[in-house]
């Protein structure tokens, strides 16, 4: 995958992997591929459901050990 | 102006008394859907704080000026985000301390009766879950029955009462919360009792729980009574002669499901026995106080959940069927979705996994749903 910017939300504790993710993506251009490692469980569900409802993709997710890895694409 | 922090132990507090609150839930939507604080006189909002970044305003306009207004998450670090915001907008609010980890871990001791020779039997309503454990106290000594995780609630309660543990007991190997039994025994040097059909494949030392079974605590005794059909090791327990524990076999409005452990066809035909024979052999005078409940319409005005047998023979619907297919239908057929991460719920109390306490509490987020309605 290309990814066009890495953010380390790891440690952080939400709301912050979302409201980083958020400001990252607003860096991005249409169709470009953020990715986020993220300590914090309850991330999962919500950049899924925070993608969503702003129009774009995750196009994948990872468990590497203690770390999540998720690949989310600009709509 | 700063925003207050509530205890689930004072949320706790205005359910039990049916107080009227507004709650801004700013979990996603399908968390919110699935779980969230009940009660009778609370309204809600659901807008996810990811959505609130750019502001607060639009939410502004809904919530109300006459009831105070609580805003919730997962953990709390949204809600008090959010609550800032409201804040800084002029809008008095406070947000839930710990967030639904804290509400599902909360624990309201209830005093339901007295014993008749003396001593006292308490009722612990885990409202959030709707599970239900159980503490007989009687000259110095106690019994507890269906412990919840947080073993140091019950170990505080003990040593507030003077009272030392002898007993703990499961009524059946759990599946939708982990227990704390073995950890209160561990700690007290209290047996540890468990239905050995439930208990094939623990990896510990336990004291098999068969019926007949006495264990004396103080003045009075508690004696099991074999009623499976939740499980196929499910035990209930006559307290005093007064009280029936009747585990996750009968609940006020709803009976016990037979399909957590994946048997729901072989084990339709006990739970028919057990409440349709057993239960029906028993004195209506006796009070029965179930391992958990489903709603909070079951919740009597003290918190307390307890019935007179004789009512529910009159009013559970799953009492009531007389017609044996409809039974089984009723119990196989179009049961709710099971609790969240049941499967390493029940291998978590066999002693077989043991994740952290982070991981356990995760596990335990959600609704019990153990019954049917």
């Amino acid at each position: 995958m290309n990814v066009d910017k890495v953010l380390d939300a790891k440690g952080l504790a939400c709301p912050m992997p979302i409201v980083k993710t958020r400001k990252e993506m607003k860096g991005l251009e249409s169709g470009q591929i953020l990715e986020i490692l993220v300590t914090d469980k309850g991330a999962k569900a919500d950049l899924t459901a925070w993608a969503k409802s702003g129009g774009h993709d995750l196009l994948d997710h990872k468990e590497d050990g203690d770390v999540l890895k998720f690949w989310i694409q600009k709509g | 102006m700063t925003v207050k922090a509530m205890t689930a132990s004072e949320v706790a507090k205005k359910v039990i008394n049916n107080e009227p609150f507004f709650i801004l839930d700013v979990r996603n939507g399908d968390a919110f859907a699935d779980w969230k604080i009940e009660g009778g006189n609370i309204q809600y909002i659901n807008t996810p704080y990811f959505d609130l970044l750019d502001g607060v305003e639009e939410v502004v306009s809904e919530l109300p000026t006459d009831r105070d207004i609580l805003v919730v998450c997962a953990k709390e670090g949204s809600s008090i985000m959010v609550a800032e915001m409201l804040s800084e907008e002029g809008v008095n609010v406070s947000y839930l301390s710990g967030g639904m980890k804290a509400w599902s871990e909360h624990l309201e001791p209830v005093k339901v009766g007295d014993l008749e020779n003396g001593g006292e039997l308490y009722q612990f309503v885990r409202i959030g879950k709707g599970c239900l454990s159980y503490m007989a106290i009687s000259e110095g000594e106690a019994a507890v029955i269906d412990a919840t995780r947080m073993a140091d609630i019950f170990l505080d309660f003990a040593q507030e009462k003077g009272a030392v543990i002898k007993h703990v007991f499961d009524t059946h190997l759990h599946a939708d919360h982990i227990s704390g039994g073995r950890k209160i025994a561990e700690a007290t040097g209290a047996t540890y009792y468990l239905p050995p059909a439930d208990a094939e494949n623990v990896e510990f030392d336990y004291e098999k729980l068969v019926n007949g079974l006495e264990a004396v605590v103080g003045s009075t005794k508690v004696e099991a009574l074999y009623s499976p059909g939740h499980t196929i090791g499910s035990t209930s327990f006559i307290v005093d002669n007064q009280f029936l524990m009747s585990g996750d076999i009968l609940f006020i409005d709803s009976i016990g499901r037979p399909d957590l452990a994946g048997l729901a066809e072989d084990w339709v035909g006990d739970l028919r026995e057990s409440l349709y024979s057993r239960f029906q052999e028993l004195a209506e005078e006796l009070t029965v106080l179930p391992a958990h409940f489903m709603i909070i319409e079951e919740l009597n005005e003290d918190g307390s959940v307890a019935k007179k047998l004789s009512e529910l023979f009159k009013e559970n619907h799953g009492l009531n069927i007389s017609d044996e297919q409809e039974f089984r239908d009723m119990v196989t057929k179009n049961l709710p979705p099971q609790p969240n991460a049941y499967e390493d719920i029940r291998k978590t109390n066999m002693g077989k996994i043991t994740p952290d306490e982070e991981v356990q509490r995760e596990m335990e987020i959600g609704p019990n749903r153990c019954a049917v309605r």
